[in-house]
């Protein structure tokens, strides 16, 4: 065995590779619940794409067979339905986790200097995923699959001049049709997975390069022993990574356990309208997107008053654009001192709250009737409003509350709390 | 750690806010899927009145038999059409086109329409079907008004006219049978409550053992859970 490994290392080095990123790679050793969810991420990541492969052997993309080759696996394939679940109720998973490791940033500061690049990789990441879950929905051919492409690929006709030819190429038809369904099957099983698996690797290495963050949002190289070893670090493996297993432990009973109890979640995963093959004629009564997408549909939604002309629907989707883009522009916009929360003062943590209960809400909404009041006093569509003013606040006036907020003092080393 | 699970329930609590929904005055019907002779009777149902014009497209008869104990010889004597092979599709034999001629519409498939429509509906509509003399067929229903489907099940129910109906006044529906058929009203009620069972079980046959896997799967994930936080233990306790 060792023999082997030698005879490898003296060709291509495992041994270093293996020291940089797991033996020898020192992580603050105060890691919290927040710090659970990259590591969830990758095993969420590499499930769909386990269970993907899979159900590409059996799934049929075309728009005569593939509702019916959905049946199939359901019922014919062996454990078919299984895998079937697996990833869609793991689509939702993604989600879930990459809002929580996302949040984590928030919290403790992950996306301030040095690690901007670390940052900026995952909201490209984030953005593919959202393509790719997106190109994925559309596969099983269900109405609301069919109606949901229609309505999010007719947004782009709202560009002016070039909208409607540019949403025909998208389709390659005038309705989503065979032909969408073919580029879409391609980018969802081909292009995506690829430009995501080569991003995650270097959104790992740039970490790496960097060295991650911690609850207290300090530097653990700054106090180094003689060795050059960080102080208040600790070896990846095999500290982090057993305490990165129990944390897969717990993820997997509360995901298998909606995968095999509730699959559908109560139409939130799975939706009644999605068991009847797409219908062109048939429109359903409501066409809303999958949770994960709704605080933005509801932004989208939000915009009524035409602006220069130009259909408020245009400046609805700019709008739209705008609260994903605002992310990338984070690490800039922040100009606190410290980067955790637990030093900031009372703005950062009222701005956060606020952005918290405005995203949830706006989820929320997403999933109703603009004209219905289903909160209190205001209608749907005046909550959302409301509240996009709130999502935006956060993003454009972060420069000024972060520079006036009153912030605790750092502490020297890392503390456990 | 308090903050934390004041976040969690925070976001746990949001779905629950989306539960409600909107009033649709349905009798509720309770499904048991571990009730085989129950399937049985709604499979029987199901293929003599159902599968004439409707079809099951995505599901085979070889299938259904196995999950519901039904032999291979009773499944070809008694509930297929000539000519069909027990690995086929439960297709019906009516084409879709005399069905446009004679129905307006085509039939729609009912493999997936328990996961379309609730069990709660399917069970009321196939109850509150009433002579209407206005309608095409003859008859109408309170839960979907002028469906194209006339009451195939008349003779096992009889013909009822619609005395009240929920959307004037009180809230209840109030039939007057006008000619009993071959079932009591509660024979009828029962047999629709086997035709709703087996709808669920067509819609999703893998709920039959789903939730006896998952039960296996949560407790070898319990003992992983265990055996995985005393390994965590075990390595973090030269740190400090």
């Amino acid at each position: 065995m060792i023999r082997v490994l030698n005879w490898i290392d003296e060709r291509f080095p495992v041994r270093k590779f293996w020291n940089e990123h797991l033996a020898e790679y020192y992580a603050p050793k105060n890691f919290n619940f927040w710090y659970y969810f990259g590591s969830l991420a990758i095993l969420v990541f590499v499930l769909q794409i386990a269970t993907g492969i899979f159900l590409t052997m059996h799934y049929k993309p075309s728009s005569e067979h593939a509702f019916a080759s959905v049946e199939y696996i359901m019922r014919d394939v062996p454990w078919g339905w299984l895998l079937r679940y697996m990833h869609a109720v793991g689509a939702s998973a993604f989600f879930v986790v990459i809002y929580l490791h996302m949040f984590r940033g928030l919290l403790y500061g992950s996306h301030r200097a040095p690690r901007e690049l670390v940052w900026l990789l995952g909201c490209i990441i984030y953005v593919l995923l959202m393509a790719e879950s997106f190109m994925g929905y559309l596969l099983p051919w269900g109405n609301l699959s069919y109606w949901g492409a229609q309505v999010i690929i007719s947004l782009f006709t709202a560009i002016p001049w070039v909208g409607d030819a540019l949403a025909e190429w998208l389709r390659g038809d005038f309705v989503v049709s065979d032909a969408t369904l073919n580029r879409f099957f391609a980018f969802h099983v081909a292009l995506i997975p690829l430009v995501l698996t080569g991003l995650v690797i270097i959104h790992i290495l740039a970490l790496h390069a960097v060295g991650s963050n911690n609850p207290d949002g300090i530097e653990i190289k700054k106090h180094k022993n003689e060795e050059g070893i960080p102080k208040d670090g600790i070896p990846f493996h095999p500290y982090y990574t057993v305490k990165d297993l129990f944390g897969a432990a717990v993820f997997l009973i509360l995901f298998l356990g909606v995968v095999f109890f509730a699959p559908e979640l109560f139409g939130l995963f799975l939706e009644r309208a999605n068991f009847e093959p797409a219908n062109l004629l048939q429109t359903p009564s409501d066409i809303v997107p999958l949770w994960y997408f709704t605080p933005f549909y509801s932004i989208l939604r939000a915009v009524t008053y035409p602006l220069f002309g130009i259909d408020a629907k245009f400046w609805g989707v700019i709008c739209m654009g705008a609260s994903i883009a605002l992310l990338f522009f984070l690490p800039w916009l922040d100009r606190s001192p410290v980067k955790s929360i637990r030093y900031r003062g009372w703005m950062y943590k009222t701005a956060l709250t606020l952005f918290v209960i405005s995203f949830v809400i706006l989820g929320y909404l997403g999933l109703k009737h603009p004209q219905d009041t289903d909160l209190i006093l205001f209608s749907n569509l005046v909550w959302a409003q409301i509240f996009s003013f709130v999502y935006f606040g956060f993003f454009v006036l972060m420069p000024w509350y972060t520079k006036w907020d009153k912030n605790k003092p750092e502490p020297d080393r890392v503390t456990f709390k | 750690m308090k903050r934390l699970i004041a976040f969690l329930l925070l976001v746990a609590t949001a779905p629950w806010c989306m539960a409600a929904s909107e009033y649709e005055p349905l009798d509720p019907v309770y499904i048991n899927l571990s009730d085989t002779a129950s399937l049985q009777r709604g499979a029987r149902l199901f293929i003599n009145y159902c599968l004439s014009c409707h079809s099951a497209a995505y599901m085979r008869y070889r299938r259904m038999a196995k999950d519901l104990d039904i032999s291979e010889e009773l499944l070809k004597e008694n509930l297929m059409f000539a000519g069909d092979k027990p690995g086929d599709l439960m297709r019906t034999t009516m084409p879709a086109e005399y069905a446009k001629d004679w129905f307006g519409v085509v039939p729609p498939d009912l493999t997936l329409i328990a996961r379309v429509r609730k069990p709660d509906w399917i069970y009321t509509y196939l109850r509150n079907f009433y002579l209407d003399d206005g309608s095409p067929s003859g008859w109408n229903n309170t839960l979907f008004q002028n469906v194209a489907m006339p009451h195939v099940l008349y003779g096992l129910q009889g013909s009822q006219r619609l005395v009240s109906n929920s959307s004037e006044g009180d809230g209840k529906r109030i039939f007057r049978l006008e000619k009993p058929g071959t079932m009591a009203p509660e024979e009828y009620d029962n047999a629709m409550r086997d035709l709703t069972n087996f709808l669920v079980y067509l819609g999703e046959p893998a709920k039959l053992e789903r939730y006896l896997i998952g039960v296996f799967v949560m407790l070898f994930l319990g003992g992983l859970l265990v055996l995985s936080y005393l390994l965590k233990k075990e390595y973090w306790k030269e740190l400090h």
